[in-house]
């Protein structure tokens, strides 16, 4: 099938349009994961149709960070214009977390510590169907807080899902601090290779390096993957980088043409 | 019950390759028969209820029927959250089955008893709630139900052997099944309570008092229309259930009593005041909280003579 164009500039761009035009927060996170969400819309899921059943899954775990999945499904030509622009409006399917009910969303999520489960309930029926078909889940750091996720952790080990691939959003921050301040989850990698997980670090904003390290792995038998994907909060934007209130905040006009200006000054 | 879930679940998925059962490490000398029948389609997820529901959800979005089982209490509380966002939102087939309703595993103590479970779920309007009465209703439940769109709580008893007289196994998805009729006092009841208060029913025609008895099985969709119908004719109802008395079919009645403007009196016995430290037989529960049939016919007695005193 033909990739439409689709890149992590122009993912940032919508993001920075959607959040001023909407007036709200989550911009921190969304950029955060701009450059994953590029390389797995780009590069990694096979979706030859929205509704082929043998399509692979992709469940945002972290769903706050959803409006760069909807940049995605827009430049791929899933979501229209008009249907962005709802973006946090009344009435819209687009809202700060993904909803099933929009076509190219396969799980809702929203409360974290949920999406890894289903995502290894999603492995396991693929493995049933004998489907080739894979699942990615996209959780955020902090999201490892949750006891649940080390459950779908263990489970999806002992039954040697390998065709389940979770992507770590290594950003080093949550709502109300800095990871290491509210609760140490260090060391990230030895924590997952000790479930028996298949660990790669990679950085999180390297298209080209998450892509071939997803091609790399064997997804036909052995243990599940996880990539570390190291990254910056509100990667692009030096004044939201590493910094906690752009989890939440909303840009002014002046910051809105800063941060605009940083993305497409960016190579 | 959870003997007829199981033989009933087995002829299901002879015919139904979706059908898949999943465990929260329970069911020792109940599952067997499915897992030794399917091993491949039979899965104990290990002691972890938020996966348990979480898997079965991914499974669900496939294509899948899954049947997660567990200890009522477990099932319901634990892992309600992923059962709201995971089937309930998401409209999956994710069928939820907890076993030992209210005080059926006494000796185990109160963090085994389900007293909460069919109210949390009759809250969600997108969950079928089904709460049979004894095994025969269990099976005609299960088999009326299985394949219905959208997730499903059912909260069975551990009790193979008692049958409700006058159930004969009746079930219908939105109604009520009357198992007895008398002029003088209603009681609608829920849940393998029902036998006591058969039991109770039998006792107090004994004393020359005649009652109707229906049991509410199909807690939602809820017997609204036969609930309406039949409360209309009486001045003073009985809600029986071993479950607490806010939440389920006693919350139930009084709410269509309220919309519908009806002039009948309810009285709810259930379970009021959270367990104490003290553990015991289910009868010696039922009893100290006024749900043997003996406590039920001095209920009974009591409140039909409040009711002669104030008209």
């Amino acid at each position: 099938m033909e990739e439409s164009p689709l890149s992590s500039r122009q993912i940032r761009r919508i993001i920075l349009d959607q959040s001023k035009r909407a007036h709200v927060g989550h911009i921190g996170s969304a950029l955060s994961i701009a450059d994953i969400i590029a390389a797995l819309y780009q590069n990694v899921l096979s979706t030859p149709d929205l509704d082929d059943p043998d399509r692979d899954r992709f469940i945002l775990s972290k769903g706050h960070a959803v409006l760069a999945v909807y940049a995605a499904l827009f430049l791929k030509g899933w979501l229209s214009e008009q249907s962005l622009n709802t973006y946090c409006a009344d009435g819209t399917l687009l809202g700060v977390h993904p909803e099933h009910a929009l076509r190219g969303v396969d799980f809702s999520t929203g409360s974290l510590g949920h999406g890894l489960s289903m995502g290894a309930g999603a492995a396991l029926a693929a493995r049933l169907q004998r489907s080739s078909r894979r699942v990615f889940v996209l959780v955020s750091d902090a999201e490892c807080n949750e006891g649940s996720l080390w459950e779908a952790v263990m489970f999806a080990a002992h039954h040697g899902l390998s065709n389940l691939i979770a992507i770590v959003d290594l950003n080093g921050q949550q709502a109300l601090g800095y990871t290491d301040q509210v609760l140490s989850l260090t060391p990230m990698a030895e924590r997952w290779r000790a479930f028996g997980w298949d660990v790669h670090d990679v950085d999180g904003h390297d298209v080209k390096a998450i892509t071939e390290t997803i091609a790399s792995l064997d997804t036909t038998s052995g243990p599940p993957h996880v990539l570390i994907a190291h990254t910056v909060f509100g990667r692009g934007v030096s004044y939201m980088e590493r910094q906690i209130k752009w989890h939440y905040w909303p840009m002014s006009d002046a910051e809105y043409r800063q941060a605009l200006d940083e993305i497409d000054a960016t190579p | 019950m959870r003997g007829a879930f199981t033989r009933t679940l087995v002829e299901l998925a002879e015919r139904e390759p979706r059908i898949l059962l999943l465990t929260g490490d329970l069911g020792y000398t109940v599952l067997e028969p499915f897992a030794e029948r399917f091993p491949n389609r039979f899965f104990n997820v290990g002691v972890a209820e938020q996966n348990l529901v979480g898997v079965a959800t991914g499974l669900a979005e496939a294509g899948f029927l899954p049947f997660c089982y567990s200890i009522a209490t477990f099932i319901s509380l634990r892992p309600y959250e992923f059962i709201r966002n995971g089937p309930i939102l998401q409209r999956l087939p994710v069928r939820i089955v907890g076993v030992g309703g209210g005080f059926e595993y006494g000796p185990a103590g109160a963090t085994h008893y389900a007293l909460e479970d069919v109210g949390i779920m009759r809250l969600q309007p997108g969950l079928t709630v089904i709460a049979p009465a004894d095994h025969e209703q269990a099976r005609t439940a299960v088999l009326a139900t299985w394949e219905r769109p959208g997730p499903i709580y059912y909260r069975l008893g551990k009790d193979d052997r008692t049958v409700v007289t006058g159930l004969g196994g009746r079930f219908e998805l939105g109604r009520i099944q009357l198992i007895r009729e008398g002029a003088h006092l209603l009681i609608l009841t829920m849940g393998s309570i029902a036998s006591e208060v058969a039991s109770a029913a039998a006792a107090l025609a004994d004393r020359g008092i005649s009652c109707t008895v229906a049991v509410v099985a199909s807690v939602n969709p809820a017997p609204v229309e036969d609930l309406a119908a039949l409360l209309a004719r009486f001045p003073l109802a009985l809600t029986v259930e071993a479950h607490y008395v806010s939440g389920a079919v006693g919350s139930l009645v009084s709410e269509v009593v309220a919309e519908r403007g009806l002039g009948c009196r309810v009285v709810r016995c259930g379970v009021r005041t959270t367990p104490g430290g003290t553990s015991g037989s289910q009868g010696y529960l039922h009893h100290s909280h006024g749900l043997s049939s003996n406590a039920l016919v001095q209920t009974a007695l009591k409140e039909l003579e409040v009711q002669r005193a104030s008209t």
